[in-house]
């Protein structure tokens, strides 16, 4: 396999317009004539399906809910940033570009991540233009708000809900589309396969959730925004259907899977209450902005927090990194809780959490500020935990949350294979080791809007196309043998459920390929999760039939590529013999507990390639080369 | 805690459904409505029963899968919150609780508690959006909009579209749903150059997918768990008898 990264020549800032400029254009009397499948109908999906029909081209879209609405980009909660230095900070594009290579400890393609930050101020007009009602100050001009680990407010937010407004946005957007008949919305599929012909992605097949039925589509090119695979850890901040399947299974059919170690610790969430929790809720880290993060001095400290002293209170965060204080990466603030916790410091009636207290931005501010900036999420913090966060100190702790690997993508965001493209937090593309907050609604629209649109015309105008049907033998034969996976899966009738096994995956998961990693662990994990996997398809028990709506049938399947994705991820994790961004190896440190890179042996994409289950997969290497911003290690102190 | 259930079981659209009853114990009182049915359905599965089938996703109120009528309301009791924020706390130990879907022939059953809420899909296609482009949009700042009004656009803005309000109202209306979206863009200048055929064509399907009117029971506002005001709906027909007479 060879990767080729496609970045156009010239100097950076000109490289996107330049592109533009080179790609082939569809005739937009010819656009109809060629259909697209778009996997996933989140922010990324919803908004390049909608802006591909508005172009004209044929779009079938699929969704496993039953509306966009629903998709868990939804549940983005901060922002979304963009260099449009409203707050006369000395924000530029250059400047979030360079946040955002840094923030990613040089692991990104600095093309990629500098177009992203060109193109960002731009969704800003777009969403706007579409009724996003984004917060405003009292001249009636949007707000910004500085966000975790960035020292300029370039973050656009409407209240604690940014995802929910923006996932509208581009819903309306394809809705108009739906209506013009551009669009073709098909609720509750879900993607099982992809079908390649003479080497090129040609169509999927899927299942009807409601029916069972397995159907077959073909396009002339396909699209995955299909999310991230946090829920390799069973406990994360994702929703729970999110899952890497048709990832898992196009990465099966020959797409390199990218840096699949490189996954986000999220450090505010509500902390894990008892065993049948489900979920874990994730509170924005806007709330670092007005809270402070303590733990008490005393090791197993029993007093209520409110009773605690000043002068017996370690405020950790603003102890050890002064300028950033509790404003530090996301990575950072993660391990650093853990390491408390660790330590003994933790709080709570497990141990596991620290406190993050409002008590003196109440005092600065007054209660109705910080009513006003965070109320839904004291409101949900109070919802689940039946404590008041005006009075009381929130508990928080770390939990999985975003997984900045992927599918290998070049510059137009296609896979390595023909006619495959991928988008939003599904690619592995511009976060490297580690994503700043509010970029990740940035980069889902940036590559619906911006990107895919004009890439995959130029793939669809400078590519020889055969005739296609869903009769053909290709389409057969990954049919059969999805039906034959679905069968075979309805007949282990085994002893343990599907969520038993996903999590004993989790917690292999969170305990060995979690926040601090180290050899012993990772080569635990990879001894592990075979056995697991093993024992799965020898005593899983899926009840029901395969044909009606069958939620178990659906988990098994996704458990079941959960299952060699974790694998993979352990694996990967093992061999970056570095630490960087989300990615801390304990051998590689520095004498201070920072994350030691090591340039000369890592600056790489690690793009693995499939062999086979159990059989170790490919390595393939992409070269990072950092022009314009030269590395140095991270420093928020 | 202990509970005994009374919970909606249809096989299909066509099946006729009955209440089922089952029991759970030893939950806690930390336990969400929706992890209180894990547990159930976990030991349903351990007996090869097939689980109680119900729509869930986010689990934190926003993505607007989830909800059921239990014990007669919308999304449980409690105001202002969705199914999976409901808490078996709020219940009393061996309480007997009855979960039975969304009823309104808008929302056919498709599986035990789960619904086809597609028609609000229809409702939103017809009219629910701004008719911008992608790209050759105006720069973001260069139309201000007073505070006052993003905010009330953005309080209407907030709708899940979980249909709890057509599930709690006598008539089945819609009405409160189909108030936000046109609330949300009557109040901002992006959204007024629209207004006449978005609330024209967004009713149009609204009447067409069968549901009712709104009869000012407000029984919508109180079950709503982002609690949007009935106020949008007084804009709505506002909007509506504008767009008639003008």
């Amino acid at each position: 396999m060879t990767l080729d990264s496609k970045i156009p020549s010239g100097p950076i800032e000109k490289k996107w317009d330049t592109h533009r400029f080179n790609m082939k254009l569809v005739n937009p009397s010819n656009r109809r004539k060629y259909t697209v499948i778009m996997v996933g109908t989140g922010l990324a999906g919803a908004s390049a399906a909608a802006s591909l029909g508005e172009l004209g081209y044929n779009v079938l879209a699929f969704s496993y809910h039953e509306s966009p609405r629903r998709a868990h980009s939804i549940a983005a909660q901060g922002g979304i940033n963009a260099p449009k230095n409203y707050s006369n900070d000395g924000d530029s594009i250059w400047r979030l570009f360079y946040d955002t290579v840094k923030g990613g400890d040089y692991r990104a393609r600095e093309a990629n991540v500098y177009r992203l930050a060109q193109v960002s101020g731009n969704i800003i007009d777009q969403c706007v233009a579409q009724g996003v009602p984004f917060a405003r100050d009292y001249a009636g001009y949007l707000d910004n708000r500085s966000f975790g680990g960035a020292q300029v407010s370039r973050t656009f937010y409407a209240r604690g809900q940014t995802g929910q407004q923006l996932l509208m946005g581009a819903y309306s957007a394809l809705s108009r589309q739906i209506n013009a008949g551009t669009v073709k919305f098909f609720p509750r599929r879900e993607m099982l396969d992809l079908v390649i012909v003479n080497g090129q992605a040609r169509g999927i097949i899927c299942r009807d959730l409601v029916t069972g039925k397995i159907e077959t589509y073909a396009a002339n090119a396909v699209v995955l925004a299909t999310g991230g695979y946090a829920n390799t850890f069973y406990l994360s901040t994702m929703a729970k259907a999110s899952n890497a399947t048709a990832l898992w299974r196009a990465y099966k059919k020959g797409a390199a899977f990218a840096n699949p170690c490189f996954t986000q610790i999220h450090p505010t969430c509500i902390p894990q209450g008892g065993p049948y929790q489900s979920k874990l809720t994730l509170m924005s880290e806007s709330l670092r902005n007005d809270g402070r993060i303590w733990v008490p001095k005393k090791k197993g400290e029993t007093r209520k927090p409110q009773d605690i002293p000043e002068e017996e209170r370690d405020y950790y965060l603003e102890r050890m990194y002064p300028s950033f204080g509790n404003l530090v990466p996301r990575d950072v603030a993660s391990r650093r809780a853990k390491e408390m916790c660790d330590k003994g410091f933790g709080v709570g009636s497990t141990g596991l959490a620290v406190y993050l207290d409002f008590a003196d931005a109440i005092s600065r501010l007054g209660k109705h500020v910080i009513e006003e900036r965070y109320g839904n999420l004291c409101d949900m913090y109070h919802e689940i935990t039946a404590e008041d966060p005006y009075t009381t100190p929130m508990r928080i702790y770390p939990a999985a949350h975003y997984t900045m690997g992927g599918l290998w993508v070049d510059y137009n965001l296609m896979s390595t294979i023909p006619g495959l493209f991928v988008g939003g937090e599904a690619n592995f593309s511009d976060h490297g080791a580690n994503r700043l907050g509010a970029s990740a609604l940035m980069q889902g629209l940036a590559d619906g809007y911006f990107i895919l649109p004009y890439t995959l015309g130029n793939y669809l105008a400078s590519t020889k196309f055969d005739s296609v049907k869903t009769s053909d033998g290709a389409f057969k034969e990954a049919q059969s043998g999805i039906e034959d996976m679905i069968k075979r899966l309805m007949s282990i009738n085994g002893k343990k459920t599907v969520e038993e096994f996903h999590r004993e995956l989790g917690k292999v998961m969170w305990e060995f390929v979690g926040m601090g990693r180290n050899k012993t662990r990772l080569q635990q994990a990879l001894k592990e999760i075979p056995q697991i996997r093993e024992e799965f398809w020898k005593n899983v028990k899926v009840v029901g039939a395969a044909n009606d709506l069958n939620a178990e049938l659906e988990r098994a399947g996704r458990v079941a590529d959960f299952l060699e994705l974790g694998e993979l991820l352990a694996l990967d994790a093992l061999h970056r013999e570095e630490s960087c961004g989300g990615h801390f190896r304990e051998e590689h440190q520095t004498e201070e507990g920072e994350a030691l890179r090591n340039d000369k042996k890592f600056s790489y994409v690690a793009a693995w390639e499939f062999a086979g289950v159990g059989t170790k997969p490919v390595l393939n290497k992409e070269p990072l080369k950092f022009e314009y911003v030269k590395p140095s290690q991270r420093s928020y102190k | 805690m202990d509970f005994k259930l009374k919970i909606w079981r249809q096989k299909n659209r066509n099946d006729k459904g009955q209440f089922v009853d089952y029991e759970v114990k030893a939950v806690s009182p930390d336990a969400s409505f929706l992890e209180m049915l894990d547990i159930l359905n976990d030991t349903l599965v351990k007996k090869g029963e097939e689980p109680i089938a119900f729509d869930h996703d986010c689990r934190e109120g926003i993505c607007g899968s989830c909800g059921m009528v239990i014990d007669g309301r919308s999304h449980g009791p409690g105001r202002g919150i969705a199914t999976c924020e409901l808490r078996m706390r709020v219940f009393r130990d061996s309480d007997t609780i009855v979960a039975e879907p969304w009823r309104t022939k808008a929302f056919p059953i498709l599986k035990d508690l789960i619904v086809d809420r597609t028609a609000l899909d229809r409702i939103m296609a017809a009219g629910g959006y701004i008719s911008s482009k992608t790209g050759g949009v105006p720069e973001a700042n260069s139309i201000p909009v007073p505070k006052h009004d993003a905010e009330e656009s953005m309080d209407a803005a907030a709708c899940i579209g979980c249909g709890a309000c057509v599930a709690a109202c006598p008539n089945s209306s819609a009405m409160l749903f189909v108030a936000a979206k046109v609330s949300q863009f009557a109040l901002l200048p992006q959204g007024k150059i629209e207004r006449k055929e978005r609330v024209l064509r967004m009713v149009e399907q609204m009447d067409k997918e069968g549901f009712g009117n709104c009869s000012n029971n407000y029984a919508c506002e109180a079950e709503c768990p982002k609690k949007i005001s009935v106020t949008h709906i007084a804009r709505l027909n506002r909007e509506f008898i504008r767009a008639e007479l003008t």
